[in-house]
Formats: C-alpha cells, sequence, structure tokens
C-alpha cells in the first residue's frame, strides 16, 4: 500500500521507483552562479519590504477608524497630539452602535433591498440573455440596442425625473409608508442591461447545435435553460450575482432622495447621520462604518474570484 | 409543413417578446420615459404660485448651459476628474506591478491591496471626515486637508475617493498584467530588456486597454460622484466642491425644474460623450496582443 498518493502520476508504480530521484524537482532551474541565490533572496527581502509599506500606505485609513472607534467617546477629543494608539480604550463602540445607534435596523433594511434587487435582476437578466442568445425574433437588434441603452441613462442622470415619478406613484409623500418607500427603493432596480449583458455573453459560448440536439430531444426552452443553459455559465451567472450584490448594497444617490423616513434608511445613508448628528460620539460611528462593510467584506474574502471575474469584464480582451 | 414552421416561428417570438418584458419595461420606465420628462421640464418654465407655464424653449436649455453656474459645475468636475483619474490609474499601474510576481504570502497582499473595494464610498467618505476632523483627526494640523479651504476641500474629496478607488483599480489592473503570457516576458528579457525597459516597451502597451477601460470607469464615477461631497463638503466652502450632479441635487425639489431639467440634460451629453469616445477608442484597438 503505498503511503503517498498525493502524487496520481505515481500510484501503481512499483515501490521500489517511488524513490526521490525520480520526482520531479521542485527548485525549477539549477543556480548558474554562485552569488545569485545571494542575490535573489536580498531582491525578494526588498520587494517585501515594499509591499509591507505599501500595504500599511493602503490600510492606515482603516486603522486609524478601528483605533479611533476604541477610543473612549470625548477622552480622544482632548489629546493634543494626534494618536496612533487607541486613548482610554473602551470596546464598548461596537456595542453602542447597535444600542444607541439602532445600526442593526438600517443593516437589515440594506440587506433585505439588496437581496429582493438581486433575486429580481438575475432572474430578469436570464430572461432577456436567453431571448437575445437564442431566439429568433422581429427586431432582435432594435431590442438589444434599446437595453443597451439604458447605460447611458443611469439613476444619477434621470435623478430629478424618476423621483418625480415616485412621487406621482404615492410611492414616496409628506408621510411615506414602509412599503411604498421599499417599492421605490428596488423598482428601478429590478433589471439591469449590464447584466443582460454579461449573462448573454455567457450563453453565447454555448453552441447552438446544443439547442438544437436537446429540441431535438424533446427538451423545451425552460428545461433547456435550467438543465443546460445556466449550469454551464455558472461563473459568469456567479460573478454577476457578486457584483449585483455590490453595487445594491453600496448604493447612494437613490435612497438619498426617495427614503424619507429615518427609521426606513439604508446603512450607506444612516452612516451619515451617525458621524453627523453625534460629532462626540464619533466612535461608534466608526464603529457603525467598519461594521457596515463587513458583508462586502465577507463577499471579497469568500468570492473573490468571481468579483474579480465581473469587475473585469471587458477590461481583459 | 409551412403552416407549421411559420406558428413555431410566432411562438417563438411571443416567448422572445415575453423574456424581454421586464427588462425593457424597467428601461421604459426608469431610464427612457425620465429622459422624455427632463426634455419636457428643461423647455417649460413653472411658476410656483400658478399652474401656467412658459415655453422656454431651446433658447432657456442654452440659457442654462451656458450660465455661469452650470460652466462651474462642469470646471469642479474636470478638477475632480483630473485629481481622481490619473491618481487612481498610476496607483492602481504602481500596486498591480509590485504584487504581480511569484513571492511566498502575494495573496496576502494581493487581498490586502483589493480591500478597500469593501469599503462603500459612504464608508471611505466618513472614515476620511474623522480623519481631518479639526478637533480629533490623525491629519487635524495638517493645513494641506483642511476641508474649510476651497483647495483643501477639493484635496479632501479626491483624497478619499482615490483611496476608495484603490481596490478597483488594483483588480483590474492585475487581471491586465495576468492576462500578458509568461513567454512575451521571458522573450524580452532574452531579448536583453531590463525590468524597467520591459514595463514600459512590453508590459504598459500590452495592458493599454485594460488601462483605457479603467479610465472610462473612473472617469464616469467621477462624473457621478455624491455621497463623497455630501458627507465630507456639502459642496463648499463657497460652493468650490460642487460638482455638476451635486449642483442638479440641490435643485431637487424645486417648484421649477427648468435649471435642473437642463443641467441634467448637460450631464447626459457628457456621459454619451465619454461613452462614444470609449467605443471610438475601443474599435480603435489601442493596443492588442495579437
Amino acid at each position: 500500500m503505498p503511503t503517498d498518493t498525493s502524487d496520481p502520476g505515481l500510484v501503481g508504480a512499483a515501490p521500489g521507483l517511488r524513490s526521490r530521484a525520480w520526482r520531479p524537482r521542485r527548485r525549477a532551474a539549477p543556480e548558474l552562479e554562485p552569488g545569485a541565490s545571494r542575490h535573489r533572496g536580498l531582491a525578494n527581502a526588498g520587494w517585501y519590504l515594499l509591499l509591507t509599506v505599501l500595504a500599511v500606505i493602503v490600510l492606515f485609513p482603516v486603522y486609524m477608524t478601528f483605533i479611533r472607534s476604541i477610543s473612549g467617546g470625548a477622552a480622544a477629543l482632548f489629546q493634543k497630539k494626534p494618536s496612533l494608539l487607541p486613548v482610554a480604550t473602551d470596546w464598548g463602540a461596537f456595542a453602542d452602535a447597535f444600542t444607541k445607534g439602532d445600526l442593526g435596523i438600517p443593516i437589515l433594511q440594506s440587506l433585505f433591498v439588496t437581496a429582493l434587487i438581486v433575486v429580481a435582476q438575475t432572474i430578469t437578466s436570464t430572461m432577456a440573455a436567453y431571448a437575445f442568445a437564442f431566439l429568433e425574433f422581429p427586431f432582435k437588434r432594435t431590442l438589444f440596442a434599446v437595453v443597451i441603452g439604458t447605460l447611458l441613462l443611469p439613476i444619477e442622470v434621470t435623478l430629478l425625473a424618476n423621483v418625480s415619478t415616485m412621487y406621482d406613484l404615492h410611492l414616496i409623500s409628506v408621510h411615506p409608508t414602509y412599503l411604498g418607500t421599499l417599492t421605490a427603493l428596488v423598482v428601478p432596480f429590478l433589471a439591469t442591461a449590464l447584466g443582460v449583458f454579461l449573462l448573454r455573453q455567457g450563453f453565447l459560448g454555448i453552441p447552438k447545435d446544443l439547442l438544437d440536439a436537446a429540441r431535438l430531444d424533446g427538451y423545451r426552452d425552460t428545461a433547456f435553460l435550467w438543465r443546460i443553459a445556466v449550469p454551464l455559465t455558472r461563473p459568469v451567472m456567479g460573478s454577476f450575482l457578486v457584483i449585483s450584490f455590490l453595487s445594491a448594497y453600496n448604493q447612494y444617490v437613490w435612497p438619498r432622495f426617495v427614503v424619507k423616513r429615518d427609521e426606513y434608511q439604508t446603512i450607506q445613508i444612516a452612516l451619515r447621520g451617525f458621524i453627523t448628528d453625534n460629532p462626540n460620539q464619533i466612535n461608534w460611528g466608526l464603529a457603525a462604518a467598519l461594521i457596515a462593510s463587513v458583508p462586502i467584506l465577507l463577499l471579497l474574502l469568500v468570492f473573490q474570484r468571481q468579483l474579480v471575474r465581473g469587475l473585469t469584464a471587458g477590461a481583459v480582451k | 409543413m409551412a403552416v407549421v414552421a411559420r406558428s413555431r416561428r410566432t411562438k417563438e417570438a411571443l416567448l422572445a417578446y415575453g423574456l424581454l418584458l421586464p427588462v425593457v419595461a424597467v428601461g421604459a420606465v426608469f431610464a427612457y420615459y425620465p429622459l422624455v420628462r427632463i426634455v419636457q421640464y428643461a423647455l417649460f418654465q413653472k411658476y410656483s404660485n400658478s399652474d401656467q407655464q412658459d415655453f422656454v424653449g431651446v433658447r432657456g436649455i442654452w440659457e442654462v448651459l451656458s450660465s455661469h453656474a452650470f460652466l462651474d459645475g462642469v470646471w469642479i468636475t474636470v478638477k475632480f476628474m483630473l485629481y481622481t483619474v490619473p491618481a487612481g490609474l498610476v496607483l492602481g499601474v504602481l500596486l498591480a506591478t509590485v504584487a504581480n510576481r511569484r513571492l511566498r504570502g502575494i495573496k496576502i497582499f494581493q487581498t490586502v491591496f483589493s480591500s478597500t473595494i469593501a469599503s462603500s464610498v459612504a464608508v471611505s467618505s466618513v472614515v476620511f471626515l474623522t480623519l481631518v476632523n479639526k478637533q480629533a483627526g490623525f491629519f487635524r494640523n495638517v493645513g494641506w486637508l483642511d476641508l474649510d479651504t476651497p483647495a483643501g476641500a477639493m484635496r479632501g474629496v479626491a483624497l478619499s475617493s482615490i483611496w476608495q478607488n484603490i481596490g478597483l483599480t488594483f483588480i483590474i489592473v492585475l487581471a491586465g498584467l495576468q492576462a500578458i503570457p509568461d513567454e512575451i516576458n521571458e522573450a524580452a528579457t532574452l531579448d536583453g530588456y531590463r525590468p524597467i525597459r520591459r514595463f514600459f516597451k512590453v508590459s504598459m502597451p500590452l495592458i493599454s486597454p485594460t488601462l483605457l477601460f479603467l479610465a472610462v470607469i473612473l472617469v464616469v464615477s467621477a462624473l457621478q460622484a455624491y455621497a463623497q461631497i455630501e458627507i465630507l463638503t456639502r459642496g463648499g466652502p463657497q460652493q468650490s466642491t460642487e460638482t455638476l450632479l451635486f449642483k442638479i441635487t440641490q435643485l431637487q425639489g424645486k417648484t421649477d425644474l427648468q435649471t435642473g431639467a437642463s443641467m441634467a440634460l448637460g450631464l447626459f451629453v457628457l456621459t454619451v460623450l465619454v461613452s462614444a469616445g470609449q467605443y471610438l477608442l475601443l474599435s480603435r484597438r489601442v493596443h492588442y496582443a495579437d
């Protein structure tokens, strides 16, 4: 029984042959010059030094935010010199953010709105992408241009008129209701041209013969979509989900102008209030900012590959 | 047989229209209809105490677009771009070049450099607001970043945006660099290219489409910058950080929407110009590997 099965190429080979000499060498090239290794080590140390310096600069604002959030409220204000270390350390800010700042409500609101948008966008984008990639119909190119054209009309450009539309539909008013506010937050983002574009690209990678073969086998369009097209484009789907979550959770402009009651506020808008309404208690406002970033940080750590692919779609040829 | 084929085609078309309905409906109601509405607002001058409105036409729009307020907004937006776009590109290239090598633990550094993507514009603005806070901020004695002076305010807003963009720019440039086949770099090394020359003569030309893509993203995000301005400066001092979009939002909720709507049309034209520029440049293919 071989003890080492990590190298499948050697499994089954005679035990006597499994000597070290048969393994491919880990270190690539044999050293040509005697000094090369030390030179290499020095160069690496240089790169590590540079990387560390850059990392410290990039993380500095986060570090200071953390330090400030665990520095006791007023005490830090009277420090003569800016301090790199916590003053009057008090971890209470992270609890205060929830108890005094009611941080839980806007975070839940944001997560709920984000979930609705992500689910809706995934469904509507898949539907439209399927039509553009696999079906033939009159005005196909025109309709595609109409959909992609909406990319030129982001919510920032059309803000004035879209807010008026929300008033006309009574989704926002002097006495806003929760359901109205929620609808206003979600409804403009039920579909997105970006999703249609990305998923269509994914579907176009599936050979059309596969659709024809599936049809001959008696697959209907829905069965083909769910059993073949979607599973085959899982990486693209994953990238789109992550990008959709990121942009929905981080939204600022639209919620800022349609949410008319503090209790219905999303987290991004609430953060501003935490800082500007309580200048003497910046510590828990900052704790809130750190907590608010946790969902996206998790997304970055868990779905790094999907995130990178989604962000760079179109960047690298 | 022909009838069957035709009915199948009709069925396929109906299915397609049904599938497209949600996307087209949302686009019609929240992108195209508002554009029509903005044009309508821009063409008519309303009066607060009556339902009467005067047709001011294209001349009315032109009056707004040639006003000091609009041109100031455009200039401040351009200035904000000049602060954020080149710096974003340079930082992205710097970090990605340094982090694009085979070293033990390089993934940790790559994650650190990508990490600012976890902070939204609102979070990064709140972070910077505290850093420059007059009483307790770490940079309270750095006059260069004094938000009460016009120049300091612009620097503060720009710096917070640049920092927030680091993760995105790093990820995009790194992906561009990693798409360069190893053989190309090896061939250049064999040809006697030293690292710096190789960087400018080989890597940079090969990632130029990526950099263009990134530049467009940064320009568009500058056109749409809002949260950092509201949180850090509220457009001040003396309107020195009122970008075009911020000016438009200040006119939100007024009875007379003619000025705001005309400015929004201006912003729309700028957005279209940037996209058209991107399209033209990309179709000329800055430089592709093949």
